[in-house]
């Protein structure tokens, strides 16, 4: 059977070029970048190059990037890091009702060892609003965390905006851009963010890498001890296969981004206008201000799971914000924070396309998903009582 | 995740639609929670002649209300109410522990459906 794979938002496949950059790194190169022969120095000579090439895409100076083990761990040290720093000057952080797990349930521990937290609520599209970020700050507040783009809604966040009214006050800022390498372009200097993390496998790289980008003279405790690894901030031996294979797939998916984007949006476009006309579907998210692959849309009396596990019968890999899918009794915290009702949020599904997705991948979703969801209302309740107070 | 069993009643349901005319109709779960199961019954002399459901949830849930079905499917009331959730599951080969919550539901669906009939019939007996 055919597989499309339309799951790009929960992870991409590893690109071709970055493996064959990547494989030297564990078979000939693979000596410890701390040791001091010459295994060891072409082991460093290789990362430090990664560290130029991620520094020339995010418009930093090399030294201003730290490896870490991916976004969750960047998140981590991010938040964890800057309230431990800064626990003299003040206890209070900001963040949204709409950030990434990293980021939420890191605040929960945060919460835990004293801190404050504002969980900033966004409008019914899922943005941010800055005056609403402005309006929290205290003078207790030490930092602001707002992610760039929505991970399941795809809406894109004005963090340009909230950083500078960070700064004004003499806050800091970081933002998660898990979701936005290669999507938009991300430049440290012109969104004016003190932190940024990302993370390899969500562009075409590999899993268990990613960057902190922490601006020079920021203050942050280590998360990580150990050996002085990371000029001393972050210990564990460098993951040198895995550190090239980020600088590469970074460097690749930045290349072209309107070009490449402006194919993938169309793409998405038609997915958005060819499900949005099916009965009783909406769009979650912003129309315009979104990811260029993201399409996310709430089904009306049916489940998400159940969606899921039918397309994926039919060779199609998507995800859902359903209960079901979240590991919890509630579903996604993002489609409740649109103010979508628990019914409508458990019939969610996302689409996320990258540049390895065709028109043909396209238009055999929109000519097999409309006959599941019929199969599935047809079995529904939900849609039955919908029908009879229709007549 | 799921047992193959589970696969196979979710992609083909036994027994899924509605009865005109039921005799007797369960309703249960909410869609908050993301599950609601709907059990219609057709009775004659006690004994469950026809079943139908009609589930609005996960796979599980979708699964439990096909299986449930076919295991009351020519039984009598008083057997009906017997069914257990646990007889359900194992039924299936087992449900992840998160989704045995479903065949929970999928019992209650049988019970109110014969619930609702017992009420429509305060004569019969089971």
């Amino acid at each position: 059977m055919n597989r499309i794979y339309m799951d790009n938002a929960a992870t991409t496949a590893v690109s071709p070029a970055v493996v064959e950059k990547m494989l030297p790194y564990f078979t000939e190169c693979y000596g410890n970048a701390s040791s001091i022969h010459s295994t060891g120095r072409d082991a460093r000579k290789a990362l430090e190059e990664a560290r130029r090439r991620v520094a020339a895409v995010l418009n930093c100076s090399p030294n201003e990037i730290y490896f870490t083990s991916g976004g969750s761990e960047s998140d981590n040290w991010a938040l964890k890091g800057a309230a431990f720093a800064n626990r003299k000057k003040g206890k209070h952080i900001i963040t949204s009702a709409v950030e990434h797990h990293a980021i939420l349930h890191t605040c929960e521990y945060l919460e835990k060892q004293g801190c404050e937290i504002t969980y900033i609520p966004v409008d019914a599209d899922g943005l941010v609003n800055p005056a609403d970020v402005e309006a929290a700050i205290r003078p207790d507040t030490i930092l602001i965390s707002i992610m760039a783009a929505n991970n399941e809604i795809g809406t894109i966040e004005p963090i340009e905006e909230i950083a500078a009214i960070a700064h004004a006050h003499g806050v800091l800022f970081h933002t998660d851009a898990v979701q936005a390498i290669g999507a938009i372009p991300v430049d440290v200097q012109k969104i004016g963010c003190d932190m940024l993390s990302l993370s390899a496998h969500k562009f075409h790289g590999p899993k268990g890498v990613g960057v902190l980008y922490i601006r020079k003279g920021v203050r942050l405790e280590n998360f990580m001890h150990g050996g002085a690894q990371e000029r001393g901030r972050r210990a564990a031996t460098e993951n040198v296969p895995g550190i090239v294979g980020l600088a590469e797939a970074i460097t690749l998916a930045t290349e072209n981004l309107e070009e490449k984007n402006a194919r993938i949006a169309a793409l998405r476009d038609q997915l958005i206008d060819g499900l949005t006309a099916l009965p009783y579907v909406r769009l979650n998210g912003h129309r315009t201000k979104r990811l260029p692959g993201n399409c996310n849309i709430s089904v009306q009396f049916i489940e998400g799971e159940a969606l899921l596990l039918r397309l994926d019968l039919a060779g199609i890999a998507a995800s859902s914000g359903s209960a079901c899918t979240s590991g919890s009794l509630d579903p996604s915290h993002v489609l409740l924070a649109i103010g979508l009702p628990h019914a409508i949020a458990h019939g969610s599904l996302r689409l996320s396309l990258s540049d390895t997705n065709t028109q043909e991948d396209v238009d055999y979703v929109l000519n097999t998903l409309p006959g599941i969801i019929e199969t599935l209302r047809s079995m529904s309740p939900l849609y039955q009582d919908f029908m009879e107070e229709q007549k | 995740m799921y047992s193959e069993k589970v696969m196979d009643h979710f992609s083909n349901p036994r027994n899924v639609g509605e009865i005109e005319n039921a005799d007797g109709v369960g309703t249960v779960g909410n869609a908050k929670c993301g599950d609601i199961m709907r059990m219609f019954l057709k009775v004659e002399n006690g004994i469950i002649t026809d079943v139908k459901f009609k589930t609005f949830g996960c796979g599980a849930a979708i699964a439990t209300s096909s299986m449930a079905t076919e295991m009351v499917k020519g039984k009598t009331l008083k057997e009906a109410l017997q069914l257990t959730n646990a007889a359900v599951a194992e039924a299936l080969d087992g449900l992840p522990p998160v989704k045995m919550h479903c065949s929970l539901l999928a019992e209650e669906a049988v019970k109110a459906a014969v619930e609702d009939y017992m009420k429509k019939h305060p004569d019969a007996v089971i």
